[in-house]
C-alpha cells in the first residue's frame, strides 16, 4: 500500500501546485486586467479612500477639492468644485459611481498619488498613507469668467486662449457649462441632453467650419511655400466660377490685382481661392497638418475628448491630400472642412510666436501633500509650420484686419492688435434648430501685435451675426482681461 | 531532540507570528502597538503549551510537527478573523479552546483506537445520519440553496464536518477487511477490471451517498470531497487504478445528470464556466473573490488593508469573508507569498499524515491516517480550487482557517486521531521520543 500512499501524495501536491498556479495568475499576471473590469469597483473605490489632490487656478483659486465623509474604514472622500460651473470645462469631474473625465481623468495618476511599484512598497512600509498631489494649472480665473459671461450673451460656443511662447491654457471656455458638483445627482440629463450637451467640450471637441479663419492657414502656406510674396498680385473678381459653382466676394466686390494684405483686410474669397488652386492639394494639406491639422492637438486632457480638425467626407473620416477636394473652398474655410477652437487657437498662437506652434498644456505644475513642487511644466514646440519672415508678414496682414478691415470690433485702445473674423453659412443645421440664417461667427488673433502675450481663438455657434459682430467682442474682452492682469 | 521537545519549540514561532499579526492589526486601526497583542500572544501560547504538555503525557511518541502547524493555519485564521471583526474573533478562540478540548478527549478515550473497527457500522450510521440531519423538519437549515446546517434550540452545527470523519473510519475498516477479497475476485470483462460486485455493495453506499449529497442537501463540494476520499483510500487498498477511473466515471456521470437537472447544481456549474454573465447577482461572489486576489499582487496590500465592505456602508464587496472567501482576503492582505505559505502549511501537514500512513504496520491505521490526511488535504483544495475558480465555488470551510465552530472542533478530532495512528506506529518503528533525530530522517 506504501507505494499509493506516495502516489496519493504526488497527487495532493499536484493539486496544491494548481491552486499556487492560479493563485498566481490572478494576483499577479491577470491583475492588471482585472482591475479594469467594468465589475470590479474596487480600483474606484480605493481612489475613493485616497484624499484626492487639488486643482488650482493659476492665481490659487481652488477649483476641485476633496472633503471626507464618514469615518474609520469608511472613510472616503467626495470630489467638490467651489467655482461650480466656471471650470465645467475644461477640468471635468470625478465621481466614484460616474467615473471621470477632461482634466480629472488625465491627470488622475497625480491627483491621487500613483507612484512607481517600489515607492510605494517603501511607504507601505513606512506605514504612510498614500495622498494625491495638487494641480496648479495656467488657467486665468478672471479671463474665464470674462469668456464665459461673454459666451452666455452670444450663445453657444467656446473660447480657448494660450500663451503663445509656452502654450499655456489661460481661458478654455465652453458655453453652456455644468456644474460638475451636480454631476452625481443629474448625471442623465446632463449626459442625454441631445441640444445643449454640456458635457461636451466645445473648446476641444467640437467640430465647426472655419470660415474665413482659415484663410490664414492658405496664405501662410503660400508664403511659406514661395508660391506668392506680400506684393504678389492676384486679381480677384467678384465672382468665379469653380467646380461648376460660383465663388463670391461679400458684396461682389472687385479686387483687382489685390496684394495678400487687402485681401486678407478684405477677406477676399476669390483671392483665396485662387491661391488655394495655385498651392495645389499637396502644400495646402502639408501646411494644414504642420499646424496640427490631421492629428489629435498634444494638450493635456483624455485623447477621446480632444477632436482633431481638417477635411471630412460625409462618413465623418479625414481626408488626406490624395483625396479629392475642392481647393478654392478649402482655401476659404468651407468644403466640409471642420476645425476645433483649440486648433484655431493653436494657428493664431504660432503666428504670434515667430512661427513656432507650443504644445497647449492647461496644468502648470505639481504640487506634493508637503508643498514641495515635484513637477514643473517645461514647454515644449509641436512644430515650426512656418519662419518667422512668414509669421512677421502675416502679422502685419492680419492687423489690417482688425485696424482696418473686417474685425474692427476687436481693438483694443492703446494696444495693437492682430486677427482674422470668419463667418460659415452653417443654413439647415440641426444643431442650430434647422434655420436658415444660421452662421458659424469666429475669430482668431494675438494682442499685442508686435509682443504677443495672448492669442485667443473665439467661436459662436448657431448665430444670425458675423464674425465681427459676435465673436470679435469676445476676442476683445477676454485679450483685455489677460493683458490687464498681466 | 526528542519529538515532544522539537514540538514545543516550534510552537514558539507560532505564538510570535500570532503576536506579530495582531500587533500589525492594531496599528492598522488604531496607528498604535498595543500590548494587547502580547497579551492575545500569550494567551494563545498558554493554550498550545497546555496541549503540548497533554500531548507529552498522553502521546509522547506522535508526530511532532502536525499540531504546531495546525496551530500555525488557526493563528493565520484568528488574525484575519479579528481584523475582520473582534467579536467573531472572540467565538473562534473560544472553538479553538473547545476544539483542543475535544482533541484532548479523543486522545484520552481512545487510546485505543482499534476498538472504532468494532462499531464500524454504527460510525457508517451516524455518518449517514448526520448528512441527513439538515433535511430534517424543524432542525434543518437552508443556506444559499444548500442545507448545510442544523440548528436545534441554540445548537447549531455543519454536521458534514463529523460526517467525514465517519465515512473515512467505515472506509478504512471495511477496506482493510474486504482489500484481498477486492483485488483477488476481481474479474477482468472487456479488458476492464471490475471489482466483485458481493464486495462491491457497500462501495455503492458511498456513492450513492455522494450523490444522495448532491441532490438533497444540494451540497457539490461536501459531495466532491467525499468522494474523492473515497477513491483516494479505494486506490491505496487495492492499488487498483481502474477502480478508481470506474468510480470517478460514476461520479461525473451522476454529477453531470445531477447538474443537468438540479437546479441549485446547475447554477453553481453555470457561474463557474461564466461568472461575467451576472457579474451583480450570482457572479458576485466569485468575481470579487477574484478582483480581491487581483488587488493583493505579490506582497499584498497588508494586514487591515483589504476592503471587505463598501465604504461607508455594509454591503459587502468580499461576501462570506470570514468562511468561504477568506483565503481571497489572505491573497489580498498578505499577497501570493502569503497564499503561497497558507498552501505550504497545508502541503507540510499532507506530507506528515502520509507519512505516519507509510509508517504504520497495520492495514487499518494505515488506511485510517490516509483517509483522514486525504478528506483535509481536498477540503482544503475544495474551498481553494472554488475561490480560485478551478472548480466550482461552494461552501466548504478552508480547515483551521475559516470562521467556524463545527469545523474548527471536527478537524482537531481528525489531528487527534492522527496523532493516535501516529504515536503507536512511531513507537513501533523505534522512531519515537526514545529514538535520536537520525532515524526519524529516514523514515
Amino acid at each position: 500500500m506504501n507505494r499509493q500512499i506516495v502516489k496519493l501524495f504526488g497527487l495532493v501536491v499536484v493539486l496544491f501546485a494548481v491552486l499556487v498556479g492560479f493563485t498566481s495568475y490572478w494576483a499577479v499576471f491577470d491583475a492588471a486586467s482585472l482591475k479594469g473590469k467594468d465589475a470590479n469597483k474596487r480600483p474606484l473605490l480605493e481612489q475613493q479612500q485616497i484624499k484626492r489632490g487639488r486643482i488650482l487656478a493659476a492665481d490659487g483659486t481652488v477649483i476641485a477639492r476633496s472633503v471626507p465623509k464618514g469615518h474609520g474604514s469608511g472613510l472616503r472622500y467626495v470630489r467638490r468644485y467651489p467655482e461650480g460651473s466656471l471650470y465645467g470645462h475644461p477640468i471635468g469631474y470625478s465621481f466614484v459611481q460616474f467615473g471621470d473625465s477632461e482634466f480629472e481623468q488625465f491627470h488622475n495618476d497625480e491627483l491621487v498619488g500613483n507612484e512607481s511599484e517600489f515607492s510605494s512598497i517603501l511607504d507601505q512600509l513606512r506605514g504612510a498613507k498614500q495622498e494625491g498631489n495638487d494641480v496648479v494649472t495656467n488657467l486665468d480665473p478672471t479671463a474665464q469668467a470674462t469668456a464665459l459671461e461673454d459666451l452666455s450673451e452670444a450663445g453657444f460656443g467656446a473660447v480657448v486662449a494660450i500663451e503663445p511662447q509656452s502654450g499655456r491654457v489661460r481661458v478654455a471656455a465652453s458655453n453652456p457649462p455644468y456644474d460638475p458638483n451636480r454631476v452625481p445627482y443629474e448625471y442623465s440629463k446632463l449626459s442625454t441632453n441631445k441640444i445643449e450637451t454640456p458635457l461636451f467640450n466645445r473648446a476641444t471637441q467640437g467640430q465647426y467650419p472655419p470660415g474665413s479663419t482659415f484663410k490664414v492657414v492658405t496664405a501662410a502656406a503660400g508664403l511659406e511655400s514661395g508660391v506668392i510674396t506680400p506684393e504678389t498680385p492676384i486679381d480677384a473678381p467678384g465672382s468665379l466660377e469653380v467646380e461648376g459653382t460660383p465663388l463670391e466676394n461679400d458684396f461682389g466686390l472687385d479686387f483687382p490685382g489685390a496684394t495678400l494684405d487687402e485681401a486678407l483686410t478684405n477677406s477676399v474669397n476669390t483671392w483665396f481661392g485662387q491661391l488655394g488652386q495655385r498651392l495645389g492639394n499637396d502644400t495646402l494639406f502639408e501646411y494644414m497638418e504642420r499646424f496640427g491639422f490631421n492629428s489629435t492637438p498634444a494638450i493635456d486632457l483624455p485623447a477621446g475628448e480632444v477632436s482633431k480638425s481638417g477635411v471630412f467626407n460625409e462618413e465623418g473620416e479625414l481626408l488626406g491630400a490624395n483625396d479629392p477636394v475642392d481647393l478654392a473652398r478649402v482655401a476659404i474655410g468651407q468644403e466640409r472642412l471642420a476645425v476645433t477652437p483649440l486648433q484655431m487657437a493653436l494657428v493664431a498662437a504660432a503666428i504670434a510666436n515667430k512661427g513656432k506652434e507650443m504644445k497647449p498644456q492647461i496644468w502648470s505644475r505639481v504640487v506634493d501633500p508637503d508643498g514641495r513642487v515635484t513637477k514643473r511644466l517645461d514647454p515644449s514646440q509641436y512644430s515650426q509650420p512656418i519662419s518667422a519672415e512668414t509669421a512677421e508678414e502675416l502679422t502685419t496682414a492680419m492687423e489690417g484686419v482688425v485696424s482696418e478691415g473686417t474685425g474692427t470690433n476687436a481693438e483694443i485702445p492703446g494696444v495693437a492688435v492682430a486677427g482674422k473674423t470668419g463667418t460659415a453659412e452653417t443654413p439647415g443645421n440641426e444643431a442650430c434648430g434647422g434655420g436658415e440664417e444660421e452662421n458659424q461667427a469666429w475669430f482668431i488673433g494675438f494682442a499685442p501685435a508686435d509682443d504677443p502675450k495672448i492669442a485667443i481663438a473665439a467661436t459662436v455657434e448657431c448665430t444670425e451675426e458675423f464674425g465681427n459682430d459676435v465673436a470679435a467682442p469676445i476676442f476683445r474682452d477676454v485679450a483685455e482681461t489677460i493683458l490687464n492682469g498681466e | 531532540m526528542s519529538a515532544r521537545n522539537r514540538e514545543l519549540f516550534a510552537l514558539v514561532p507560532v505564538a510570535m507570528l500570532l503576536t506579530a499579526g495582531f500587533a500589525a492589526v492594531f496599528a492598522q486601526e488604531s496607528s498604535q502597538l498595543d500590548n494587547l497583542s502580547l497579551i492575545y500572544g500569550a494567551y494563545f501560547f498558554a493554550v498550545c503549551l497546555a496541549t503540548h504538555i497533554y500531548l507529552r503525557m498522553r502521546l509522547p511518541d506522535a508526530d511532532p510537527y502536525l499540531f504546531p502547524l495546525a496551530a500555525l493555519l488557526m493563528a493565520f485564521g484568528l488574525v484575519m478573523i479579528y481584523r475582520i471583526d473582534a467579536d467573531l474573533a472572540r467565538d473562534q478562540a473560544n472553538w479553538f479552546v473547545l476544539g483542543l478540548v475535544l482533541f484532548a478527549l479523543t486522545i484520552q478515550f481512545l487510546r485505543d483506537y482499534d476498538v472504532l473497527e468494532r462499531y464500524r457500522y454504527t460510525i457508517a450510521v451516524v455518518g449517514l445520519l448526520l448528512l441527513l440531519a439538515p433535511r430534517l423538519p424543524g432542525i434543518g437549515e437552508q443556506v444559499n440553496g444548500a442545507y448545510l446546517g442544523v440548528k436545534a434550540g441554540p445548537l447549531a452545527f455543519q454536521p458534514a464536518e463529523f460526517s467525514k470523519i465517519c465515512l473515512v473510519v467505515f472506509l478504512a475498516s471495511y477496506l482493510r477487511e474486504h482489500r484481498e477479497v477486492l483485488i483477488v475476485g476481481a474479474r477482468r470483462v472487456l479488458g476492464v477490471t471490475l471489482p466483485p460486485l458481493k464486495h462491491f455493495g457497500p462501495m455503492l453506499v458511498v456513492w450513492g451517498a455522494s450523490m444522495f449529497m448532491l441532490v438533497f442537501i444540494r451540497d457539490l463540494g461536501s459531495s466532491l470531497m467525499f468522494f474523492a476520499a473515497f477513491l483516494a483510500l479505494l486506490y491505496v487498498a487495492t492499488g487498483r487504478f481502474s477502480f478508481v477511473v470506474i468510480g470517478m466515471a460514476m461520479f461525473l456521470v451522476g454529477a453531470w445528470f445531477f447538474a443537468a437537472t438540479v437546479p441549485h447544481v446547475h447554477d453553481r456549474v453555470e457561474i463557474w464556466l461564466d461568472p461575467y454573465a451576472h457579474p451583480q447577482a450570482s457572479g458576485y461572489q466569485i468575481l470579487q473573490s477574484i478582483f480581491s486576489q487581483a488587488d493583493g499582487g505579490l506582497f499584498g496590500k497588508g494586514f487591515g488593508q483589504a476592503l471587505i465592505t463598501v465604504p461607508g456602508t455594509d454591503n459587502a464587496l468580499l461576501p462570506a469573508a470570514q468562511t468561504d472567501t477568506i483565503y481571497s482576503l489572505i491573497v489580498n492582505e498578505l499577497g501570493l507569498f502569503g497564499a503561497c505559505a497558507v498552501i505550504l502549511t497545508y502541503l507540510l501537514i499532507a506530507a506528515r499524515g502520509f507519512k505516519i500512513a507509510l509508517l504504520s504496520a497495520d492495514g487499518f491505521s494505515k488506511l485510517l491516517a490516509t483517509g483522514l490526511t486525504a478528506v483535509f488535504s481536498i477540503q482544503a483544495f475544495v474551498i481553494i480550487g472554488g475561490v480560485t475558480r478551478v472548480i466550482p465555488l461552494t461552501g466548504v470551510t478552508l480547515p483551521f482557517i475559516s470562521y467556524g465552530g463545527s469545523s474548527i472542533v471536527a478537524n482537531f478530532v481528525l489531528l487527534a486521531l492522527l496523532l493516535l495512528v501516529s504515536d503507536r506506529a512511531r513507537r513501533e518503528a523505534g522512531v519515537g521520543a526514545r529514538s535520536g533525530d537520525l532515524v526519524l530522517g529516514k523514515t
